[in-house]
């Protein structure tokens, strides 16, 4: 049952709808408004405490957090266009609210459950994590979320599951990069179901204390530090359990070139540029790629026996 | 407009792209990751100058505009200038002068290897832009070595479409109208060809052969 009462996540505090309106009023925000330059949808439709009370922790060894501007700035969510800056353009038309997630497959208890039911399920952690692109650029990033574990649990995966896979979001209105075949839509992502189930995987939904923006893959994503960034799969719709390793839209595009595990490695080379370095973002000079992203510690025994480079 | 004024105005155009990204650096409006928008953005602009280049025959044979002839060394000259710029700002900000990953990238990257060929390749052909070096080569030897500019903007085109991640359309734009531009050179030389060997510039009382006629198409050994 659905009522028309909006969420506590889609009011707009006073002070941010006062601060619009004197926006609007001005004759040149309503110029740029009327020129298209500027949306007068925001994408941060947000209380600003949303991250309130959230316990906080660093798992960036202390590394300074990129600034906003270039975290919500500078993204690859292909179905909005390839260019870095196309997300943050465009990702206003996203319709996020409302919003289901489906968790199917083999499990117990299927479920198809509202973003804002997720919310709920338990209580928010800020985490700041290194993200390693596969591109050769990084940045440091306080999310808001929870270990993916907790939704995992709630459907019991059957003992026939073995890996999950992610299914982002196709909203052809409002995506122009969907309809082009730059990858295969919609965007399908996998883990093995110890990775998922690992707790440094996130399921988040907000950075820098405030709703996840959309072009960072509102309203809820998963988090993977220890893989290359593509592994983490934005604004998602369904979570499906199966028996059988997924063919990831990525590998679909370059089997050669992307595998299905995609740690984080400067000793594995993607096949046409070297991996062993990176450029943090905000940064001139570039730093050595650490393996599993610098977090060895907690995930390397996920790997024992394995040939990572068999298994990039 | 007067010649000198044209060399001029392409000159000052020319050094716009440069002063772009010079003024976007300094003033830190280049996005998140402003050292790969310039070497990027470099890249672009030597490409774009290099197909230009290229335009510049067609030109004149389609519109009669023959002024556009006496442009080109400087667009070609503008082509090295933002390869070298282009080359410096892998050398230097992707690399740091670290000589033996500069080797290695060199020669396990095929973007790299093709990229860095289109360059030394590039070298020769400005070091004899200038009269002297036309006079001294003689311009038939003079104008095979310049043939190498199909060469380099094929290894170019391919160099881009290497580094591309996913999305092709742009080294596919580069690729067709690249295409373009060489394909309209075979034709005509086709039409020229067939031209000759149908006797239309033989003169009639001498019997030549024909082949002797063609138009050779690198120089005569």
């Amino acid at each position: 049952m659905r009522t028309s009462t909006p969420s506590p996540a889609e009011i707009t505090p006073p002070e941010v709808y006062a601060r619009r309106r004197r926006f609007l009023k001005t004759s040149i925000g309503a110029g740029l408004v009327a020129a298209g330059a500027v949306s007068p949808a925001p994408t941060f439709a947000a209380p600003l405490k949303f991250g309130a009370g959230a316990s906080k922790r660093d798992y960036a060894s202390g590394e300074t957090p990129t600034p906003l501007q270039h975290v919500t700035g500078y993204n690859n969510f292909y179905e909005f266009g390839t260019d870095k800056e196309d997300p943050a353009r465009l990702a206003h038309r996203l319709k996020t609210a409302p919003w289901q997630v489906s968790l199917e497959g083999l499990v117990k208890k299927p479920v198809t459950l509202g973003s804002e039911e997720i919310l709920q399920l338990a209580p928010l952690e800020e985490r700041i994590y290194r993200l390693r692109c596969v591109e050769g650029w990084s940045m440091v990033i306080p999310w808001l979320g929870f270990p993916l574990d907790v939704l995992l649990k709630r459907v019991e995966p059957l003992g026939s599951a073995k890996y999950v896979e992610f299914i982002s979001a196709v909203q052809p209105e409002a995506m122009p990069g969907v309809k082009g075949r730059v990858l295969d839509w919609p965007y399908v992502e996998g883990l093995r179901l110890d990775e998922a189930r690992h707790p440094l995987t996130l399921l988040a939904l907000g950075l820098y204390g405030e709703v996840l923006p959309k072009q960072n893959g509102a309203p809820l994503r998963l988090v993977v530090p220890w893989k290359y960034g593509f592994k983490s799969a934005k604004s998602l719709v369904a979570i499906r359990f199966t028996e059988h390793e997924p063919r990831s839209s990525w590998m679909k595009a370059a089997p050669r070139e992307y595998g299905f595990y995609s740690n984080v490695n400067p000793a594995v080379d993607h096949p046409r540029w070297s991996q062993a370095s990176e450029r943090r973002i905000g940064e001139f000079r570039k730093r050595p790629t650490l393996l599993f992203n610098g977090y060895g510690d907690e995930v390397a025994r996920l790997y024992s026996g394995m040939d990572l480079r068999k298994h990039f | 407009m007067p010649l000198a004024a044209l060399k001029a105005l392409t000159f000052l155009l020319c050094l716009l792209p440069l002063a772009y990204y010079g003024w976007g650096a300094w003033h830190d409006l280049l996005g998140a990751n402003p050292v790969e928008a310039v070497t990027r953005g470099l890249g672009t602009w030597t490409l774009n100058l290099l197909l230009i280049t290229l335009a510049v025959t067609p030109l004149r044979k389609l519109t009669g505009w023959h002024m556009a002839l006496r442009l080109r060394r400087m667009l070609g000259l503008f082509v090295f200038f933002y390869a070298a710029l282009h080359l410096t700002s892998y050398l230097w900000f992707d690399q740091f002068f670290d000589w033996s990953a500069i080797a290695a990238d060199i020669l396990k990257r095929p973007f790299i290897t093709v990229g860095m060929a289109a360059f030394v390749l590039l070298i020769p052909l400005a070091a004899t832009s200038s009269h002297f070096a036309i006079r001294q080569l003689g311009g038939r030897r003079w104008q095979a070595l310049h043939r190498t500019v199909y060469v380099i903007a094929i290894l170019a085109v391919l160099h881009y479409f290497w580094l591309v991640k996913a999305d092709l359309s742009q080294p596919l734009l580069y690729g067709g109208i690249l295409c373009g531009l060489l394909g309209l050179r075979v034709w005509w030389r086709e039409q020229e060809r067939r031209e000759q060997l149908a006797g239309k510039y033989q003169p009639k009382n001498i019997s030549l052969k024909p082949r002797n006629r063609i138009i050779p198409i690198l120089p005569e050994r």
